[in-house]
């Protein structure tokens, strides 16, 4: 019996370095558009350089695409569409996406390394989240390329033809998969335009969609920056937009597409509310907070980054909380024991200690772990901000970080005003172990999503998406087919 | 608004009071009301954490410490009808030196055998700080009465048992006579004196984790020293998310009364890797005070053979033949 301690400290067994091995990303030194089938160099001439945001290397250089390079893809994938893709039977449709869906698995070690060196995020989550979840969304969407008509979008549901996707860096390959799969279900072709700093598991999926042997041009993968993502908005030819990223990007996509006969889905930012009342299952609900926070250092648009915890039990929840926090593992992504990772850009560590300051100029109270962080790379430790007021920018503005706001509630009523309190409506969380008041606050809560006891579960059979600015449109399910269908 | 302070609440690892205050429980009444007012588990959520704790890779010298820390952590166990004085006497030897060439492999923490070949065992392991662990109260099912229990304990301890390890009533607790199961493990840990008690929640039949946490917390406010899993009789013993409840339990409970209790998970661990994961979950749930024979163990047999021949690949690169290391 130890009668005389004050503290066991958590981790005292020390891991030694368990790093996954760079090479195997087998990276070319540089890549470039993958347009018609092959890939060709830009019309732009110009190349930049994608970075490891955990260490400043670069790792290859890319195409940057410009408007003539964008006239192309788009011209590609409308031959792809009237020529081939849009007579190609379901049937024949699916044996694609399953072979996709394959050789992601068979290639999986290599998009799970490419894409922590690329986003900075940890090898853990790239290996147990990201790829496998792309894998699952390709043989979901796969399984529906033969039955669109027993979807309940009526007896013909059509494709619409060429559809332009714009993704984030935060999942690069996930939601490439998000986008691409139901597209291509559905029979349209695609110009894909994934994230300036994140392009290269677009690009090995590019060398996958050659050998699955996908019809020349049915996609076309395209890097550049944010001119790219206008041009390819604004080109006649598109038929379809698809958006996943801010919501202030996302506002002026839907500028620029009103008046035009082109679809549009947005999915963007969120200020998810997790909600803990006082009978919560408590070890459960730790590590709920902590998933939802810190799953990929925040970067996800549908992070629990307001914590909204019953008064009753707050302190309790909170000192266990950051008992928690403590033990997240920063540091190399490429470490297999690492929790937390790397900030995707500077822009965006940036925006991250921007607003903590206001956090702490505006009252609240911040506790940071007190973790080591490595002298190179964009870094930011794990933060949670207590005494947060709904009137702080940190309760209103998505921060996209490490970053935690906690606010108490009395009530179930006000548990659901100040979850709904928000200009956006992605995702919710609502811990309880009765049953029938997360049903109560689930009915009454705005937003897309809602998860109870559990959070940032994804399926590629559940629809996502949000209400209000967080956007609309739905991705997963037989929802998710809809985006790409006239119905 | 609740004003939340940081700076006060916060608390690196566990916090373990320095005063020990181990709630009084005087009546049935209280007894429920302590175990009711208890948080659920939520199965789902257990799990996920478990999987990803089972995903942390332990290398180099952290395997190597954590091997050896397995090693020291074992109760080498036989507990068959076949045990024999000759079966027994060389288990203690191999307890005493798991690996003849080797004078640097810790030795186990204990042998655990029945009541009749408690004294056997302690002659054999008389000049170790080996302990001699005997099962009691009845083991495996426990159906006898308290009297009979008592005196399997008695007996135990007069052949020289240091650690005493007994089954809870679990048709008591899955009837809801709590109360009764309390009382039971009351009257043993008296019996005991000064040996350890460790308490058998046997987890596999009480099957949900509402279940164990319960158990967990009625043993310790009753005064167990140890809690621990399983018999090896059930078809269900040790299993990753049953040890996180428990580990959870010590955890609140020592941060609540001041007082450390042990775990020991025992049955079906027969691997290095399944040892390490345990490891893992101990270090990042209950953390450094735990990490020592004295508060967690492996109730095992074939298990240690294994942390051996893991040890010598670490040490030479190369796995041994099974053979070069005695049966048991």
């Amino acid at each position: 019996m130890i009668e005389n301690s004050a503290t066991s400290p958590l981790g005292a067994l020390r891991y030694d370095v368990a790093p996954e091995s760079a090479s195997l990303a087998h990276l070319r030194k540089s890549y470039g558009l993958f347009i018609d089938g092959d890939f060709t160099p830009p019309e732009s001439h110009e190349q930049f350089e994608t970075i490891n945001p955990a260490t400043g290397e670069t790792l290859a250089t890319v195409a940057l695409a410009d408007t003539a390079d964008v006239d192309r893809a788009v011209a590609s994938a409308r031959r792809a569409y009237e020529r081939v893709w849009s007579s190609t039977p379901g049937t024949e449709r699916a044996k694609y996406l399953y072979r996709i869906a394959r050789l992601i698995q068979e290639r999986s070690r290599e998009l799970a390394v490419v894409e922590t060196l690329d986003n900075g995020k940890p090898i853990r989550e790239s290996r147990d989240v990201d790829v496998p979840l792309a894998a699952a969304h390709f043989f979901y969407y796969a399984g529906w390329a033969d039955k669109l008509e027993h979807a309940g979008f009526g007896a013909h549901p059509r494709p619409l033809g060429v559809a332009g996707q714009i993704i984030p860096w935060n999942f690069p390959l996930l939601m490439a998969a998000w986008k691409l799969a139901p597209a291509l279900a559905a029979g349209n072709t695609c110009v894909l335009k994934p994230a300036e700093t994140t392009p290269l598991s677009a690009l090995v999926l590019a060398e996958i969609l050659q050998q699955a042997g996908l019809p020349e041009g049915v996609v076309n993968i395209i890097t550049g920056d944010a001119t790219t993502g206008a041009a390819l908005v604004e080109h006649p030819g598109v038929d379809k937009i698809a958006f996943t990223g801010s919501t202030e990007v996302g506002r002026l996509i839907q500028e620029r597409v009103a008046a035009t006969s082109k679809r549009l889905t947005l999915e963007l930012g969120g200020k998810g509310a997790n909600i803990v009342f006082e009978d919560a299952p408590i070890d459960e609900v730790i590590e709920g907070i902590i998933d939802g926070i810190f799953f990929n250092q925040g970067h996800v648009c549908c992070a629990g980054s307001r914590l909204l915890v019953q008064e009753s039990v707050a302190d309790e929840v909170l000192r266990r909380l950051l008992r928690r926090v403590d033990q997240l593992r920063v540091g190399d992504p490429m470490d297999k024991n690492t929790d937390v990772g790397a900030i995707n850009s500077l822009a965006q560590l940036e925006r991250i200690r921007e607003l903590t300051d206001w956090g702490e100029r505006e009252g609240a109270t911040r506790y940071t772990s007190a973790c080591a962080l490595p002298d190179k790379g964009l870094w930011f430790a794990p933060t949670v901000f207590s005494d947060v007021a709904q009137s702080h920018r940190i309760a209103r503005e998505e921060i996209f970080g490490p970053v935690l706001s906690v606010l108490t509630f009395r009530t179930p009523e006000e548990a659901v005003t100040k979850a709904n309190n928000s200009k956006y409506g992605l995702a919710c969380g609502v811990w309880s172990e009765k049953g029938s008041r997360t049903l109560w606050v689930a009915q009454r809560l705005r937003a897309g999503v809602i998860w109870a006891n559990t959070y940032n579960k994804f399926d590629p059979t559940s629809p996502f998406g949000g209400v209000r600015e967080s956007g609309f449109g739905r991705e997963g399910g037989r929802h998710g087919l809809e985006a790409y269908l006239d119905v | 608004m609740a004003s939340l302070r940081p700076a006060e609440v916060r608390a690196r690892g566990v916090l373990i009071p320095t005063v020990v205050s181990i709630p009084s429980i005087d009546t049935d009444e209280e007894l429920r009301r302590h175990v009711r007012s208890l948080s659920g588990v939520d199965a789902v959520g257990l799990e996920s954490r478990v999987a990803k704790l089972g995903t942390r890779s332990l290398k180099l010298s952290t395997k190597m410490t954590a091997i050896d820390l397995a090693i020291s952590m074992v109760d080498l166990t036989t507990l068959e009808g076949a045990d024999t004085p000759g079966r027994v006497s060389s288990l203690c030897a191999k307890a005493r030196r798991p690996d003849p060439t080797d004078a640097v492999v810790p030795h186990v923490a204990a042998v655990c055998v029945y009541p009749d070949l408690v004294a056997l065992a302690g002659r054999a392991l008389a000049d170790t700080s080996v302990a001699v662990a005997s099962v009691a109260t009845a083991f495996p099912s426990g159906r006898a009465s308290l009297g009979v229990k008592l005196h399997d304990v008695a007996e135990a301890i007069d052949a020289g048992a240091d650690e005493i390890d007994m089954v809870i009533d679990r048709g008591a607790f899955l009837a809801g006579r709590w109360g009764q199961v309390f009382d039971e493990i009351v009257a043993v840990k008296a019996a005991c004196g000064d040996a350890h008690l460790k308490v058998i929640l046997e987890t596999g039949e009480l099957v949900t984790y509402d279940n164990v946490k319960r158990a967990s917390w009625i043993a310790m406010l009753a005064g167990a020293d140890f809690i621990k899993t399983s018999t090896g009789k059930v078809g269900v013993n040790a299993t990753l998310p049953v040890a996180l409840v428990m580990l959870e339990a010590v955890r609140d409970f020592a941060e609540l009364s001041g007082r450390v209790t042990g775990v020991k998970v025992a049955g079906g661990i027969r691997g290095t890797k399944d040892a390490l994961r345990y490891l893992v979950l101990v270090n990042e749930t209950v953390g450094d005070a735990w990490l020592s024979p004295e508060y967690f163990r492996f109730g095992a047999s074939s298990l240690l053979n294994d942390l051996l021949m893991q040890r010598r690949k670490q040490l030479s690169g190369v796995y041994p033949r099974p053979d070069e290391f005695s049966g048991d």
